[in-house]
């Protein structure tokens, strides 16, 4: 009986054994940490300033966003081995990858554009004008909409993935920072960090649809800043990192109210998820650690130490 | 099918018909002679300012690209010897947006005539208290700190680094007297005070002797924890540094100072801006480009926002609670309602990095932490804007 039961047990953690990946935005590094073990694994070289991370649909291909270095890396994630650069324009910071596993959306962040790259024939396909220091990037479930927003635009820029071409733009507050689709792709997301707040649109019509913003016990409204956020399983919540305010807030997805805050290291930036979304991992970049977080709990329940300014996390199953 | 024709055509027209939203403003450099000072290291740049306005003049314009709203700037220089108020005049007459450079007393005489009535002026060059005090008006914003919010923020760093004992050399050019004052009034302000002040009053050459001069200029201070320089011509105070009797922290106009802007700053985005002008201008980006930034940043973000070229819809949007401004100083960027002035954080830097922002933490304030820094509403005795 009680073997069975450890059977049992052993099984679902091999399951879900996997991978956080950290960029290190002034370390030119990213660091691996163990969903498991919670702790930092390997350490692999980057080019410079990197920050953007995700891996291709079948996680053989880790894609990196060197910015100063003015491309993204392809690495081959159980080597660390770098394989090849892509052409990304200058200075990519944030990429999403479409759902067909073969297109790059890159914001180009002092260009002003939105770079298409097939990591196939390692080519640009199309450089879309958008609006000053483009950073957001987020693309439709069903691929036909690709999402740029820029910082000091203030824009949501809503990008046909047929033609490359913009057909709608939408207003937001002050610098927005990320953009995310819900799993059925009805509404999307964006934070805006200046401005405090998150836009919901509906995407049929690229209405505004709701805007929430967030109050920090003991900390001033002007410092509570939201960047990058994920959505649990079912879409049920999202965890938005509140930047310098040290607080992760947990958002209601069908009520849009705050329900929590936690808090985490220094300027929390990004995150991702393990593989059952049972733990979610938050870049710092001013304290330089991941905290981790029970999602069931809304605790943290430990500070990983890595490199000078995480920036990207992503994740990626190891069995 | 014809008929969709019509309705299409209809509305593209429609649209065309509300587009017409165009924002020409005027960037007015009024030129004044330098006083000299004893190194030429640092050439004060032609465009400064303008440089600024123009980056973002290009910043609303990409954002106006996506809305149908157009702007322009013009500039124009007026050489000294020529009269500014004149030139002001016919400006004024043509747009009633003026993005200023000139001294303080040029800047009244323009808010003054009779053409400035409604407009909208933003004063990009003068930190003079006045202008945010007694001397406010109406049509006269302030995207450049006042001295008091600059040496405000000094005084909170000597507070908390527990710099008590402090001791000032001031310059004899008005800038550096007016800046003394506003030092001396931040020092009451947080509690501290000078144990000493001398007058700079040298005509020596400082590159060949200052580490002769200096030491035995400073000795009779005796002991101190940091010295302030009110050195705003940037005289002798870079010789001061290191060449003082006691070893200790030089700070004010030189050494430790508090600034609107740096090319240091590259937290909270800075770094895109910094480069996004570098790459345009070829040289660094000053305080005063930044301040011209943010006035042409102002006007492009009440357009966006309201769809309006009209001053006094665009007036009432920027002192109203909706206006934030992304600075790239790491919170919104707002005017204070009751004399124009743009808040925002104070640098506090040395010339190879950041070391601190004012408001540094602890300094509370019961509306905006921001205001902690200059004269706040109680003690501003301006009218202007009631």
């Amino acid at each position: 009986m009680i073997r069975t039961t450890l059977a049992a047990l052993l099984l679902t953690t091999t399951a879900h054994a996997g991978e956080i990946w950290v960029t290190n935005e002034k370390d030119d590094t990213v660091s691996v940490i163990s969903t498991e073990t919670l702790e930092v694994i390997k350490t692999y070289e980057t080019g410079e300033r990197p920050r953007g991370i995700t891996f291709s649909k079948d996680f053989s291909l880790l894609y990196i966003c060197a910015s100063d270095s003015n491309a993204v890396q392809v690495m081959d994630p159980n080597s660390g081995e770098i394989l090849h650069d892509l052409p990304s324009g200058e200075d990519p910071e944030q990429f999403v990858l479409h759902p067909d596993d073969r297109h790059l959306y890159i914001a180009n962040e002092d260009d002003a554009i939105t770079t298409v790259v097939d990591t196939e024939t390692r080519k640009v396909v199309a450089q879309i004008d958008v609006g000053i220091e483009p950073e957001g990037m987020a693309v439709s479930p069903d691929g036909k909409i690709a999402i740029t927003t820029s910082e000091t635009t203030n824009m949501a820029h809503w990008i046909d993935t047929e033609t490359q071409e913009l057909f709608a733009n939408t207003l937001v507050d002050s610098r927005p920072r990320h953009a995310e689709f819900l799993r059925d792709g009805s509404e999307m997301w964006v934070s805006s960090e200046i401005g405090g707040t998150l836009t919901i649109f509906d995407t049929a019509t690229q209405a505004e649809k709701a805007k929430i913003s967030f109050e920090v016990q003991g900390v001033h409204p002007d410092r509570v800043q939201p960047v990058g956020f994920e959505f649990t399983e079912e879409d049920t919540h999202a965890f938005v990192a509140l930047g310098p305010s040290n607080h992760v807030a947990v958002v209601n997805a069908e009520t849009y109210e705050v329900e929590d805050y936690i808090l985490v290291g220094r300027r929390v930036w990004h995150m991702d998820f393990n593989e059952d979304r049972s733990l979610l991992f938050t870049t710092n970049g001013v304290s330089g650690d991941v905290t981790v977080i029970d999602v069931a709990k809304r605790e943290a329940i430990k500070s990983i130490k890595v490199g000078r300014f995480p920036w990207g996390a992503a994740f990626r199953p190891t069995n | 099918m014809h008929r969709w024709m019509t309705v299409l055509c209809a509305m593209c027209c429609a649209v065309t018909a509300t587009a017409e939203v165009t924002l020409n403003a005027n960037y007015l450099h009024v030129e004044v002679s330098l006083p000299p000072t004893l190194s030429n290291l640092d050439p004060v740049p032609e465009d400064i300012g303008l440089a600024g306005a123009l980056t973002g003049l290009k910043d609303n314009q990409t954002t106006g690209r996506f809305l149908d709203q157009k702007y322009d700037l013009v500039e124009t220089y007026v050489p000294e010897g020529d009269d500014p108020i004149a030139m002001a005049k016919e400006l004024l007459s043509a747009s009633p947006y003026l993005i200023l450079s000139a001294p303080a007393t040029v800047q009244t005489a323009i808010a003054d005539l009779p053409e400035a009535e409604g407009a909208l002026i933003f004063n990009t060059s003068t930190g003079d208290l006045s202008l945010r005090d007694a001397d406010c008006r109406a049509n006269l914003f302030h995207t450049l700190p006042s001295d008091a919010m600059r040496t405000d923020a000094l005084a909170q760093v000597f507070v908390q680094k527990r710099w008590t004992d402090l001791v000032m050399i001031t310059g004899t050019h008005p800038q550096d007297v007016t800046y003394a004052q506003s030092m001396r009034r931040s020092l009451t302000k947080f509690g501290l005070a000078l144990s000493g002040e001398k007058e700079w009053a040298f005509d020596a050459d400082m590159r060949r002797n200052a580490s002769q001069e200096v030491p035995l200029f400073t000795q009779d201070f005796g002991d101190y924890d940091a010295m302030i320089l009110a050195d705003e011509v940037h005289d002798f105070g870079r010789y001061v540094l290191y060449n003082t009797w006691e070893a200790r922290p030089v700070t004010g106009s030189e050494g430790l100072s508090a600034v609107t802007w740096s090319p240091v700053i590259e937290q909270w985005g800075a770094a895109q801006l910094q480069s996004r002008f570098e790459k345009a201008h070829d040289r660094q980006m000053t305080s005063q480009d930044y301040a011209a930034w943010a006035a042409m940043r102002t006007l492009g973000e009440a357009v966006t926002r309201t769809n309006a070229v009209d001053p006094e819809a665009l007036r009432a949007y920027i002192l109203s609670d909706a206006f934030e401004l992304a600075g790239f100083k790491g919170r919104p960027l707002t005017y204070r309602a009751w004399n124009g002035q743009l808040r925002q954080p104070i640098a506090i830097v040395h010339p190879r990095a950041l070391v601190a922002q004012a408001p540094l933490d602890g300094f509370l304030h019961q509306v905006n932490e921001l205001d902690s820094l200059g004269l706040d509403q109680p003690e501003s005795t301006c009218e202007a804007f009631q």
